[in-house]
């Protein structure tokens, strides 16, 4: 686990417990389900072999795994676990509750499909399950990225007292290998400063709290409506957050980006003709398509949840043709990523197309994403 | 929300909106009694959780937290590791209802079992769902009258017996297991301190009166949780290192007959006197099961 701002060569399972580890989480507690089981496999070893001192907590299901992570977090300690896929679907209602608590639980997800049929390969199904829960909700494109949201994930969640969930694409990225910079504990700690919630907001004897009290009409909306508004102020200091943690851990992306605001990336010509939006690995099969293509752009979204509206509207704003490209569905209705997007575009005159792509792990290839491009100039929802 | 230290009596004020003669709220009292102020405290969702902390009041005197209704046992895990991390020894305690500990709970209690961590915990025995209106929990007693298991022409009430808690704790290995009900607070208050006092996970259950789920009156909880003692129905008991060690089923003790029981309770009432027997046997299984 040292650093001195040296790439390595790492799987990306790897690279997330390690900075992690470096992260100096106080309690983490997780529960094997394929494609996490490289990471909580590496947490138990780095413990093991006495390399971190985090307590480490074996679990009988997701569901106990998320309700101990908030339990020591409601003691004041800072907590890490990871799942995927049925696992986080289990996790549900402990993942509402958390939010409701205002506990900042950081977790990965390895993104997978979500059965039946049951499938083990990734898409974003198991993330959109979860995105009216109250948590921050990053999405990971490669290994650094995975590493750097990491980071900027456990700041932002410990300043706003929200849990945040960074999502990495089962298999594409946590069982594929990449150079990746981790970031050294010293490296972490000028950015990240130890957890010291405020006496009287946790679970201290010197201090009495009740927490998790039965809330009346009278005052559950309001509760609700603060989530709410804190996750959205999230959208003001998220970018500076960025700036700040890439002068710490500088990076270099292979394309250079022509906007980034830390929420969204955008690579591309000045005014593109078409537009693709997108989350995750997905959009480094996009980037080399567009190698060679002048006339369209991939907006990247890093920050789902809280949803950029603002920063995805003034992209979007003199584009012709927008193509939203998306790892999930919403049965019976357009894909949520679609309908987040629509939803920010008042006076939007170009044509919207919605793409589900890669469901299920079914590959997706350059080719694709070049009939995704010609296809982009109608309306119309299309599975690939 | 945080409260003033030593303020009150009691780690739980008066104040809550608990029924008039609860038998949970009685027996809480009695565990209050036992504990320390570095003790942290966890609820289930239930009645308990329900009549103390509605917004922003609470009566606890203690740090408390309540988070589902089936995960009392991992929060407390979770709280147990934070505190070990932090190298503090406050005591852990959780309290719930035998809908979260026989049903809905009782994975995550088998898992923190496992675990192998000091905690306590306590089950408020009401038999049935007591918060949600009184529905047939595991722990409901064969015969009884819910609304889940209504008593009518075709039914005699709850066809199912009553799950043996304390057995499914001991086959985990507890160093600590007990038996206590409302009528009984010193029991109570001593069990609670041995518990505290032992290494590892301990199993603490208190057979709570509820008023209008056993159809009494306000002033019987009590009277209804001593019968159930003196029938033989629910023994004081006591198990150390995996053995019964107390029992209230001793040299001296004289049953009295179970009807005396069944009759102050409505939820009973329907019974035939064919039925009554059957839960007579119930009984007299105990006098020898228990016997010390």
């Amino acid at each position: 686990m040292k650093n001195n701002l040296k790439t390595q060569f790492l799987e990306g399972s790897r690279a997330v417990s390690l900075t992690v580890a470096n992260i100096q989480p106080d309690v983490i507690s997780a529960y094997p389900i394929t494609p996490q089981t490289h990471i909580v496999e590496d947490l138990a070893k780095f413990k093991a072999q006495g390399k971190a001192n985090y307590e480490y907590l074996l679990a009988e299901s997701e569901f106990a795994a998320a309700s101990i992570v908030v339990g020591a977090s409601a003691t004041g300690s800072r907590v890490y676990s990871t799942t995927s896929s049925q696992g986080l679907l289990l996790m549900m209602e402990v993942l509402y509750n958390a939010s409701g608590l205002r506990l900042p639980l950081v977790m990965t997800i390895a993104n997978r499909a979500v059965g039946g049929p049951i499938n083990i390969w990734n898409d974003h199904s198991d993330a959109m399950a979860m995105r009216d829960a109250g948590w921050i909700m990053l999405f990971a494109e490669n290994h650094q990225e995975a590493v750097d949201l990491h980071v900027i994930a456990y700041k932002l969640a410990e300043e706003f007292n929200l849990p945040a969930a960074i999502n990495i694409d089962g298999f594409i990225l946590t069982h594929s290998f990449e150079s990746v910079i981790i970031p050294s504990k010293k490296d972490i700690k000028k950015y990240l400063p130890a957890y010291k919630p405020a006496l009287g907001t946790y679970l201290n004897p010197e201090r009495p709290v009740t927490l998790g009290a039965l809330f009346t009409p009278d005052h559950f909306w309001l509760e609700k409506r603060r989530i709410d508004e804190d996750l959205k102020n999230i959208l003001q200091v998220f970018p500076k957050n960025y700036k700040d943690w890439k002068k710490v851990l500088p990076s270099e992306s292979p394309i250079k980006a022509l906007l980034d605001d830390g929420l969204v990336e955008y690579c591309g010509p000045k005014n593109p003709e078409t537009l693709l939006i997108a989350m995750g690995s997905i959009v480094g099969t996009i980037k080399e398509c567009l190698k060679k293509d002048k006339k369209t752009g991939i907006l990247k979204i890093r920050s789902y949840r809280p949803f950029p509206a603002k920063s995805v509207k003034k992209i979007i704003a003199n584009c012709k043709n927008v193509a939203i490209i998306e790892k999930a569905m919403s049965s019976g209705a357009n894909g949520p990523l679609y309908s987040d997007v629509m939803s920010s575009l008042s006076g939007f005159k170009g044509v919207s197309s919605n793409h589900i792509v890669g469901l299920g792990g079914r590959d997706i290839n350059i080719e694709t994403i070049k009939n995704i491009i010609k296809s982009a100039k109608r309306t119309q929802t299309k599975f690939w | 929300m945080s409260t003033n230290k030593k303020k009150f009596n009691s780690f739980l004020s008066p104040g809550h909106n608990a029924c008039a003669g609860c038998g949970q709220l009685s027996a809480a009292q009695s565990v209050m009694r036992a504990l320390t102020d570095d003790t942290i405290l966890i609820s289930s969702t239930g009645c308990l959780e329900v009549t103390t902390t509605a917004y922003p009041q609470s009566s606890w005197q203690l740090p408390w937290i309540h988070s589902l209704f089936e995960n009392a046992a991992p929060v407390a895990s979770g709280i147990k590791a934070a505190l070990k991390k932090k190298k503090k020894k406050t005591k852990v305690v959780i309290q719930a209802g035998d809908g979260a500990t026989y049903d809905i709970g009782i994975g995550l209690i088998s898992g923190m079992w496992e675990r192998n961590e000091e905690i306590v915990y306590i089950c408020y025995d009401t038999e049935a769902y007591s918060n949600t209106g009184i529905q047939a929990s595991g722990s409901t007693p064969w015969g009884a009258n819910t609304v889940t298991t209504p008593a009518g022409e075709k039914s005699f009430g709850s066809n199912q017996q009553k799950k043996d808690m304390l057995k499914i704790a001991l086959a985990h290995g507890l160093n600590y297991v007990a038996q206590s009900t409302t009528a009984f607070p010193d029991d109570i208050t001593n069990k609670v301190k041995k518990a505290l006092a032992t290494p590892g996970p301990s199993y603490i259950q208190i057979l709570s009166p509820c008023v209008p789920g056993w159809k009494i009156k306000t002033n019987q909880a009590g009277e209804g949780a001593r019968l159930a003692v003196q029938t033989a129905l629910y023994p004081l008991l006591e198990y150390t290192n995996g053995e019964l060690s107390n029992s209230s089923i001793n040299k001296n003790f004289k049953a009295l007959p179970v009807s005396d029981y069944l009759s102050i309770q409505g939820r009973f009432k329907h019974l035939s006197e064919a039925e009554i027997k059957q839960i007579q046997a119930l009984a007299d299984k105990n006098l020898k099961l228990f016997k010390l």
